[in-house]
């Protein structure tokens, strides 16, 4: 008995995927992220000077993320401009969820900054946001132990499914949403949130559905730095 | 920061018809325009001319109409110049920079008459449709009010309104009622360097300019909006010059939408 997403998506398919990697030409490095009708750009400026000075950190350079909706890029009503509350978090969970993969020792006093915007959103936002600021941190030519992936999964009706968009989010009924980001050479976890209703059995195969996803996204980031520097 | 010699070596290469990227002084870069880049807006657009890039996007909010025009609704245009798309701008509340953008944008909108405002009206005194303009830049490189100026009026051009249950908006159904732009305002920013007129100038360009008036001309040549910007002074000779300037390019950028 296969569950009948609206969508016409199986339980375990993701929507369609884009990557490009170099889409912003002032920053150092950038890239485009598209999962099905949520787009996200990221901009990465760095390292670079930190200041003010009492921020830096001698040891080694500091990640500062910003993750922003544009003001017209939601389903409802205009997004006021400005950080709020929902922005501020998603801006640190990003950090968190980029940092493990980072080598910033050579960069003492300095800051690498990734901004995160998104013109359209159909749930999914801060993990697309993510996918993208990985690209976008390779193409800025830093170090990195692996690019990392993130996707949401989440328990419609008491089944797990993957990628939810913003009709399964507004499901009438239990339901789960779990943003997952992913080492995908480790299969470790930098990012978890979730808001809902799943049991601990449940929140395993999520889980498992998540590593999977995100090994198929990491291909498609993959190939949008092997797209721009192939050849090169 | 301007270093003499820099804007010496621009000015003589101007009087010998060059550029640093080999344009005519009066020539713009490519401009590509993309409509509708955006479904969750009620209208959208996309301009890059040359590597600036920028996007504006459209929504609508009902509100009360101010109490001196009950019959009229109204625009707003907002615009933040993000880290994201230059090294240059910095986070925070917008800056003089970008609320003067968005207010010569609102003027060129506003005082052209493109939108008539009686028909934003839903009920007099008491309900009103206020267009939410809001612009964004992707990539920073230069002549920014041109940009700004032709993405928020394609993108006006393609709006149509939500649909209002109750009266209030149902932002996931569209009238398909058009918001009806009935004119083409098209701001043309004309730099002074010295002796010599410059359009669409890069960013680095723009850091040696003295002067800048940007112009906002009509079908019909005539203006509707002028913002002079910069530190240096114009003479009556001057302004007359890149008035007329700047209605020729806007007549080849009106071709464009």
């Amino acid at each position: 008995m296969a569950f009948e997403r609206a969508s016409g998506r199986k339980v375990n398919e993701p929507r369609a995927m884009e990557a490009k990697a170099g889409v912003i030409k002032n920053a150092d490095g950038s890239a485009m992220f598209k999962m099905g009708d949520t787009i996200a750009y990221a901009a990465v400026y760095g390292p670079r000077d930190l200041y003010p000075k009492f921020m830096q950190n001698p040891k080694k350079g500091i990640l500062r993320c910003n993750y922003n909706m544009m003001p017209f890029s939601g389903s409802g009503e205009r997004v006021r401009p400005g950080q709020n509350r929902r922005a501020k978090e998603i801006s640190m969970v990003t950090e968190k969820a980029l940092l493990p993969v980072l080598e910033l020792e050579d960069f003492p006093n300095a800051v690498v900054d990734v901004y995160v915007e998104l013109p359209q959103t159909d749930a999914g936002s801060r993990c697309a946001g993510i996918c993208a600021a990985a690209i976008a941190l390779a193409d800025a030519g830093l170090v990195m132990k692996d690019l990392i992936a993130a996707v949401s999964v989440g328990n419609l009706d008491g089944n797990i499914v993957v990628d939810l968009d913003k009709d399964e989010e507004d499901f009438e009924g239990p339901v789960a949403d779990i943003p997952v980001a992913i080492i995908p050479s480790t299969g470790q976890i930098t990012l978890l949130q979730m808001d809902g209703e799943i049991t601990p059995e449940k929140l395993v195969k999520a889980l498992e559905l998540a590593q999977e996803t995100c090994m198929r996204i990491n291909e498609v980031q993959r190939k949008a730095l092997k797209d721009k520097y192939a050849g090169e | 920061m301007i270093i003499p010699e820099a804007r010496e070596h621009l000015l003589r290469a101007l009087r010998e018809g060059l550029r640093f990227d080999g344009r005519a002084a009066h020539a713009y870069r490519p401009i590509e325009i993309t409509r509708n880049i955006t479904k969750n807006a009620e209208g959208s657009a996309r301009v890059k001319i040359g590597d600036t890039e920028v996007i504006a996007g459209v929504k609508f909010e009902v509100g009360t109409p101010f109490p001196d025009k009950p019959t009229e609704g109204s625009i707003m245009v907002n615009t933040e110049l993000i880290p994201f798309s230059s090294p240059e701008f910095e986070s925070g509340p917008p800056g003089i920079e970008s609320i003067e953008l968005a207010r010569v944008v609102d003027r060129g909108i506003r005082e052209s008459k493109a939108i008539d405002f009686k028909k934003l009206c839903i009920k007099e005194g008491e309900q009103a449709w206020i267009a939410l303009i809001d612009i964004v830049p992707l990539n920073a490189s230069g002549n920014l009010f041109d940009a700004f100026a032709l993405a928020a009026l394609v993108a006006l051009r393609e709006t149509k309104f939500p649909a209002l249950v109750d009266g209030k908006i149902d932002y996931h159904q569209s009238s398909g009622k058009p918001l009806g732009v009935e004119k083409k305002p098209i701001a043309v920013t004309v730099h002074k360097i010295g002796d010599i007129l410059l359009i669409d100038p890069t960013r680095e360009e723009e850091h040696l300019c003295e002067a800048r008036l940007t112009v906002t001309s009509m079908e019909n040549d005539v203006l509707c909006a002028l913002q002079k910007g910069g530190d240096g002074p114009l003479t009556v000779d001057e302004i007359t010059a890149m008035v007329t300037l700047a209605i020729e390019k806007a007549r080849e950028l009106r071709k464009l939408i």
